[in-house]
């Protein structure tokens, strides 16, 4: 809607878009900042902007005392990795349901969407189990099937809703011109699809590294991701509000990053079809 | 060599029987014309051909191999789409030679099918161009080019002309013409357009809910219809068909009369201008005559006669005779 | 599209997905079925065996079962209604022609990244906490007393903290679907004398109704399973006055270590969620069809 409104109204309407998207945005940008103050200026009342005595000791601290490179190399592992098997089962699948659709291809996308409602605290114990006798347990390829499983419908769904707007004509012809099933993935459907293909596999990315259930249940230090890690620091009573913004930060920091830079493609991808 | 025979193909979708049961010949060099109403399974018959769907029963034999359960790859066909339908993402020269990248040949050899199918086509400047960034023609063109770079045995085409303007598809038809004029391939080709239908075909196949009423020359069929509904369906405007004591003094249960087979001034039929249509070159009038109803006729030239004017027809040129369940007598 | 051989290699295509998703979703289900009708407690390993529908029957007759479920069904319903409209709003609002548009996107979509038990415990400490939280520091400003936020009214406090990490979801998408609205059709609209309101009524709304299903859909899904939130904030509490359905199964199965009961739950919570699902996927499967 690119229509000429008159400077005072665009002004108003800038203005209060800015005071709604700070408003959204403050709670993040309040641990940000408290993450730099003393532990003292945390808490101090009335709380202290300006006047406050800013450190990098924080990050320091956690640094020191925690093993954050770790944690944070298991996050990266387990979300990319669940992430990555997650397509390579997830494309064939959503190609065949959106280009040789059957009778009952809406009602197995449907089921497989139905299997993520299920609550995760019903089936914990049985997990939990399973992965203890299977050697799954506190590993990260236990960790990278679970979280793959756990988001396969919404990678299966966005796929075919990127498929479905590829026009089955170019496939057929691909098929006329000589390509077999396996060629008309790669050469055509692949290409064709990859701004849909990124912007999945940056949702997925998002959702594996935030997942906070799994994490904490499946993992006890050996294979646990930032999120395990978060939760454990903010168990114990007593720890400082300046030291645990900054455990927060550096928890969110990187999909935070991540996320602003792809922002395009993500928000493209959000939209689950949603958008015509 | 293209050479390709049906015989008894049947094609349903679950219950719907689109097709009942087909019997077609078409000869090396052919270039033959689907036309039929909308709906009727002209696409379904040019897929079928392609190997992009199965037949329920009955033999598709290309070359006199029985070819009814290879897959479109090792047909040997190629088909050109009514939406183009090429690959956005890859450049002219890479959508030109994809199939032959598919087919694994020398890339050597490749680039000089591709500059010489260019050439034919007018393309060259635009190799490296995507899809994306060529007019409606050019697309056409890249789609073409994309199946003649295969040499394969017969051309497909589904209405490949329908999505281009007026002008740009006279162009175009008369390019595909020279093409089978020099390629000497079959080609097979689906369209609604009359023009296009009798101006390329060799042999016109008419098609009416999936059964074949009539196969000949353009002419053929239009001189000698079989029956009323190739007698309806070819020729523009449509033939007039009137029934009633005016067919019984010719012993017909309906007799037809083509609008360019009627002329203004004298005659027996008397009624009044309905709608009438000034080209310059051509002049079309529908008559309301008591009796016989709307008449179609059209007359070379100016023919000055307006809306209102009480005017007097005449037959003058071939009456076709139809019996009771339509087909054409003797 | 659809020859014999294709449709062979489909069904190959298809089978590794529906294969791995129905082990992992059957297998446990069915040991989870199996608890449900044990006596199977942690803290007593020797007593164990079958016990009908006893799990179930304590949990039917259990005052918290009822206050979980109207709870469970609060969190999802309230979340859907302040997002939702919340973000119908804030997509309007940003679809003006307003300066910044990218780095309005950029705050608006942060929350998105914050994983769970840092938004909760961001809003826990830092803002609601009775001492050292930003509000009781506003409220003290103006002299008046602390909200004790999470102690007086834990559910909303907990449906507003989840309504904060899902609403930049909602705003996006449905400030993707107005953003494809063509300015045609408003202005012709305009041009017919529609007002204002009435554009919104009859020509954006209506566009946005593919929009919001998805977002009920896609919210719903993720809503069903809150639990991070809570663990972290009201851990159910005070009483049991925050605990959803979800959270009152994990304190049968982690506080008091009666996994059958705990499994019993489990099995009336997938029985709920399918029930929940069956209705949205049947309204959604229509609207996604076009
Ligand atoms: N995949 C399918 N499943 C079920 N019915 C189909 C399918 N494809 C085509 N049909 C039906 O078969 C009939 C013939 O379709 P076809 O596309 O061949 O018609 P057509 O002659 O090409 O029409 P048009 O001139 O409009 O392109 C139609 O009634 C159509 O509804
Ligand atoms: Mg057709």
């Amino acid at each position: 809607m690119a229509r000429a409104a008159s400077p005072r109204r665009r002004l108003l309407t800038t203005l209060a878009a800015w005071f709604v998207a700070l408003l959204i945005f403050f709670p993040v940008l309040w641990m940000i900042l408290t993450s730099f103050k003393t532990e003292a200026s945390a808490v101090a009342s009335p709380p202290e902007l300006l006047g406050a005595s800013w450190t990098l000791e924080n990050y320091v601290e956690v640094w020191s005392r925690s093993d954050y490179p770790r944690f944070f190399w298991n996050s990266v592992v387990i979300s990319v990795g669940s992430t990555l098997l997650g397509l390579a089962i997830a494309i064939p699948s959503a190609w065949a349901m959106a280009f040789v659709p059957g009778k009952r291809t809406k009602d197995l996308l449907m089921w497989m969407l139905s299997t993520k409602m299920m609550p995760a605290v019903a089936v914990m114990i049985p997990i939990y189990l399973l992965f203890q006798q299977l050697g799954l347990f506190d590993t990260k390829i236990g960790l990278i099937l679970a979280l793959m499983l756990m988001n396969l419908p919404i990678i299966i769904w966005m796929l075919y809703t990127y498929f479905k707007e590829i026009p089955g004509e170019i496939l057929e012809a691909a098929r006329m011109d000589g390509a077999g099933m396996w060629s008309e993935i790669a050469y055509v459907l692949t290409p064709m699809a990859l701004p849909g293909i990124a912007s999945t596999m940056l949702l997925n990315i998002i959702l594996a590294w935030n997942e906070a259930f799994w994490t904490i249940v499946l993992t006890t230090t050996k294979a646990a991701p930032l999120s395990a890690f978060i939760a454990s620091f903010s168990a114990p009573q007593g720890l400082f509000y300046a030291k645990l913004s900054a455990a927060s930060a550096m928890a969110i920091m990187p999909i935070l990053i991540l996320g602003w830079f792809s922002q395009k493609q993500l928000v493209r991808g959000l939209t689950f079809g949603a958008v015509k | 060599m293209g050479q390709i025979t049906l015989k008894s193909v049947r094609k349903s979708f679950g219950e719907v029987d689109v097709i009942p049961s087909i019997d077609l010949a078409i000869d090396d060099g052919e270039f033959v014309v689907f036309v039929g109403p909308s709906g009727c399974g002209k696409s379904t018959l040019l897929r079928l051909i392609a190997g992009l769907e199965d037949t329920t029963s009955g033999t598709i034999e290309i070359d006199g191999k029985d070819a009814t359960a290879l897959p479109p790859a090792k047909r040997g066909l190629a088909m050109v789409f009514q939406s183009y339908a090429l690959y956005p993402h890859m450049t002219v020269k890479k959508n030109i030679g994809f199939p032959l990248k598919m087919a694994g040949m020398d890339p050597a050899e490749a680039e000089k099918r591709i500059q010489r199918a260019a050439s034919v086509l007018n393309l060259t400047n635009y190799l490296e161009r995507k899809p994306g960034q060529l007019s409606g023609g050019q697309r056409q063109r890249v789609a073409i080019g994309r199946a003649i770079v295969r040499e394969p045995a017969a051309f497909l085409f589904d209405e490949p002309l329908s999505n281009l303007d007026a002008a740009l598809r006279v162009g175009m038809r008369q390019e595909i013409s020279e093409l089978h004029q020099s390629l000497k391939t079959t080609m097979i080709y689906v369209t609604h357009d009359q023009v296009e239908a009798m101006t390329m075909a060799d042999k016109i196949v008419v098609l009416n809910a999936g059964r074949i009423e009539q196969v000949g020359s353009p002419l053929t069929l239009y001189h000698t219809p079989k029956n009323i509904f190739v007698a309806g369906f070819i020729g523009s405007p449509r033939m007039n068909l009137i029934e009633g004591p005016e067919a019984a003094k010719h012993n017909a249960h309906t007799i037809g009369i083509r609008p360019e087979h009627i002329t203004v001034g004298d005659g027996p039929w008397e009624g009044v201008v309905g709608l009438s249509e000034h080209l310059g070159s051509d002049s079309f009038i529908k008559v309301d005559v008591p009796g016989l109803g709307i008449i179609n006729v059209r007359g070379a030239g100016e023919l000055n006669v307006h809306h209102g004017d009480r005017i007097k027809l005449a037959p003058a040129g071939k009456i076709h005779r139809f019996d009771a369940n339509g087909m054409a007598m003797a | 599209m659809s020859t014999q051989s294709t449709r062979l290699a489909a069904r190959f295509m298809v089978a590794p997905s529906v294969i791995v998703l129905f082990i992992w979703m059957i297998v446990p289900l069915a040991m989870t079925a199996y608890f449900s009708f044990r006596l199977y407690r942690l803290l007593s390993p020797d007593r164990s065996g079958w016990v009908g529908f006893n799990n179930y029957v304590w949990f039917f007759n259990s005052p918290d079962f009822w206050l979980a479920l109207t709870n469970t069904l609060l969190l999802v319903g309230g979340v859907l209604i302040i997002t939702v409209i919340l973000g119908v709003l804030i997509a309007l609002l940003l679809d003006q022609p307003v300066k910044g548009q990218g780095v309005l996107r950029i705050l608006v979509i942060a929350p998105f990244f914050v994983m769970p038990p840092v938004a909760a415990s961001i809003w826990e400490n830092l803002f609601m906490h009775p001492q050292n939280g930003l509000f009781a520091a506003i409220a003290r400003g103006f002299g008046a007393q602390p909200i004790l936020f999470l102690e007086s009214y834990p559910m909303p406090s907990v449906i507003a903290i989840v309504a904060w990490e899902w609403l930049p979801f909602a705003t996006l998408i449905l400030l993707t679907a107005m953003q494809s609205l063509s300015s045609e059709q408003l202005e012709a609209a305009e041009m017919d004398g529609a007002s204002a309101l009435s554009r919104f009524r009859y020509i954006i709304l209506p566009h946005l109704t593919r929009a919001i299903t998805v977002v009920i859909l896609i919210q719903t899904i993720f809503l069903l399973g809150i639990f991070g939130e809570i663990y972290t904030t009201t851990q159910g509490g005070p009483g049991s006055a925050s605990t959803t359905l979800p959270y009152m199964i994990f304190k049968q199965a982690i506080v008091a270590k009666d996994i059958g009961r705990a499994a019993a739950g489990g099995i009336i919570a997938v029985i709920l969620a399918n029930i929940v699902a069956y209705f949205l996927m049947r309204s959604i499967g229509k609207h996604l069809d076009a």
